[in-house]
């Protein structure tokens, strides 16, 4: 029999408002006022799956709708409950303690945990097809269910070991470079395809060696794929490895023919992919091109045709009077600032500018950070009120009646190349118009240094650009200082 | 439920996770991530009846499980602790 075999009508339903759950807790997303109870509705999904699954392991007998569990599986009971409790402790503990600037490597490792369990959960039902109600009348795994176990170990395998190369570049474990091995498209692809022959074979050969080499090459394509893309790529790799955890999970939701599974995994899938192409667009660049690694290698050739140009330096005094005679600023806050831990001490500036009734606004590019809306998580982690802050095509209109355009740890998304210079790395990615500012505060660490694309910034050089060069604490710091007297 | 019934499903839910995820506010995004991570360790359903069945399957079911549940309990941890960070202007 195909048929899932027994489980009550109620745990069907149960796992379909499971899944209904789930989708709430999406919904609740669409503002930061309902997220709070939608992050319950998830919770409260995730309990009901599991409560449901944890009653039903244990044979129903015919007429009744509960267990009638013996000793052993109440043995079985207390090691899953003990597995829960090492992980829950765990999980919590790691919660508690990250820094919001490590998020992004943080979902990495967790999506990394999410293809391992894929993969075990897909060996484990291979191994125990019975326990899965996977077999065929013949016997040996239903056709059908071959292909949705051999897709979802192949796809938690890529999850993993792309998740794990992923969080050494975040984590700074591994260089941010891209590494390039030569005729790696025609290796990548060459794997790919073996990977899904491997899995049509195996509707014809149940044999062990069939799925192992499917893991293994999965294992493979999946570091193959992201050790040749570059650090500035990784918020679409982060959002691209979440689709494909999503994808892992439906793919066993297929097999447990489970309704909250398939849900949920459409759902992950579905969010992944959007924000990978939400990134894609906030950096004009084809998900492809993207996928194909490279960006960022070649950077350094187009440093050599810099020429001097003149541009003026201005001190945290000169800034202070100007942000305290301003009736509008617009503060654009890159990952720079996080990095020089600059956020607190912004908001406290901004703070006294608007006891002084300057309007203070923050204007979010979507690929400031390191992973979609980092920015804004950090921001809001330095008490800024989210009604302060603004995404690039709500407030860039806004721009010519700034008095003070504030840009502080951003350069690629403020530099005008990208909409005029057809020869610019980063041409074609919307930025912000700063350059209609009245006043324009560039706060870097020294004229040296340019953006990730490695492209110098005219912005630097405009009759109304104030350079502002120290470390970005500390200038903010000092502009404090002089606004307080 | 045979095939064409749960791959209906699968493919409705894509159509509403479209329509979900594009209303997400992009301040969001980043406890997007996280909330869809945790709730991507569904796949503890899979890990639970592994770990109910004999051999060494119980074992790798138990080892998804553990897995599972670092994502699940730190998934919505985390994502709780971003959200209470979300304040609106204090008057």
């Amino acid at each position: 029999m195909m048929e899932h075999a027994a489980l009550p009508d109620w745990a069907l339903l149960a796992y379909l408002a499971s899944g209904i759950l789930f989708i709430l807790a999406l919904r609740g997303l669409s503002s930061p006022a309902t997220s709070r109870s939608g992050n319950r509705y998830g919770i409260a999904g995730m309990a009901i799956a599991m409560l449901t699954t944890m009653v039903t392991l244990a044979p129903i007998p015919p007429g009744h709708w509960w267990p009638r569990p013996d000793g052993d599986d109440l043995a079985t009971l207390a090691r899953i409950v003990l597995a829960i409790g090492i992980g829950a402790v765990v999980g919590l503990v790691i919660a508690r303690r990250i820094a919001m600037t490590a998020m992004p490597q943080l979902v990495a490792a967790f999506h990394s945990l999410v293809g391992l369990a894929a993969v075990l959960v897909g060996w484990a039902a291979y191994l125990s097809p019975e326990s899965f109600h996977i077999l065929g009348p013949d016997g040996f795994i239903a056709p059908v269910s071959r292909i949705e176990l051999g897709l979802g170990i192949a796809i938690g395998a890529i999850t993993f070991s792309g998740s794990v190369i992923a969080f050494a570049k975040l984590n700074g474990n591994m260089g941010g470079a891209p590494i390039l091995l030569p005729g790696r498209h025609v290796i990548n692809l060459g794997v790919l395809v073996l990977i899904l022959a491997l899995v049509a074979w195996f509707t014809q050969d149940q044999g062990m060696w069939v799925i192992a080499a499917v893991t293994v090459l999965a294992f493979l394509i999946g570091f193959l794929l992201i050790i040749p893309i570059g650090g500035a790529d990784m918020p679409v790799v982060v959002s691209m490895l979440n689709s494909y955890s999503g994808w892992a999970a439906a793919a066993m939701g297929f097999t447990l023919h489970n309704t909250a599974m398939i849900i949920t995994g459409a759902l992950v899938g579905s969010s992944g992919a959007i924000l990978s192409y939400i990134m894609c667009r906030a950096m004009n660049r084809s998900f492809l091109s993207v996928i194909a690694g490279g960006f960022g290698a070649e950077t350094s050739a187009v440093a050599g045709e810099k020429v001097d140009r003149p541009w003026k330096r201005g001190s945290a005094e000169d800034a202070a009077f100007l942000l305290g005679e301003a009736e509008q600023v617009i503060i654009i806050p890159g990952y720079g600032m996080a990095v020089a831990q600059a956020q607190h001490v912004v908001r406290e500036m901004a703070d006294l500018l608007k006891a002084k009734g300057v309007r203070v606004r923050y204007a979010i590019h979507p690929v400031a950070g390191r992973m979609p809306g980092h920015m804004n998580v950090l921001l809001a982690e330095a008490n800024v009120p989210y009604d302060e802050v603004f995404e690039l095509e709500d407030i860039n209109a806004d721009f010519a009646q700034a008095d003070v355009a504030f840009v502080i740890g951003a350069n690629d998304v403020v530099n005008p190349a990208a909409k005029t210079d057809k020869g610019s790395p980063i041409y074609g990615m919307p930025v912000f118009d700063v350059d209609k500012a009245r006043t324009i505060m560039f706060i870097k660490r020294s004229m040296g240094g340019v953006g990730y694309a490695g492209v110098d910034n005219d912005v630097f050089y405009m009759d109304q650009t104030m350079m502002l060069l120290a470390d970005a604490k500390k200038i903010v710091e000092d502009i404090v200082k002089a606004l307080q007297h | 439920m045979d095939f064409i019934a749960i791959l209906s499903i699968f493919v409705l839910a894509c159509f509403v996770g479209y329509y979900v995820v594009w209303s997400v506010t992009p301040a969001l995004h980043t406890p997007l991530m996280a909330v869809t991570n945790a709730i991507s360790s569904v796949i503890v359903v899979g890990a639970l009846v592994a770990a109910a069945s004999a051999g060494v399957s119980s074992w790798l079911g138990l080892a998804a499980l553990c897995l599972a549940s670092v994502n699940i309990f730190g998934g919505f941890a985390v994502t709780a602790r971003m959200l209470a960070m979300y304040k609106r202007k204090d008057r």
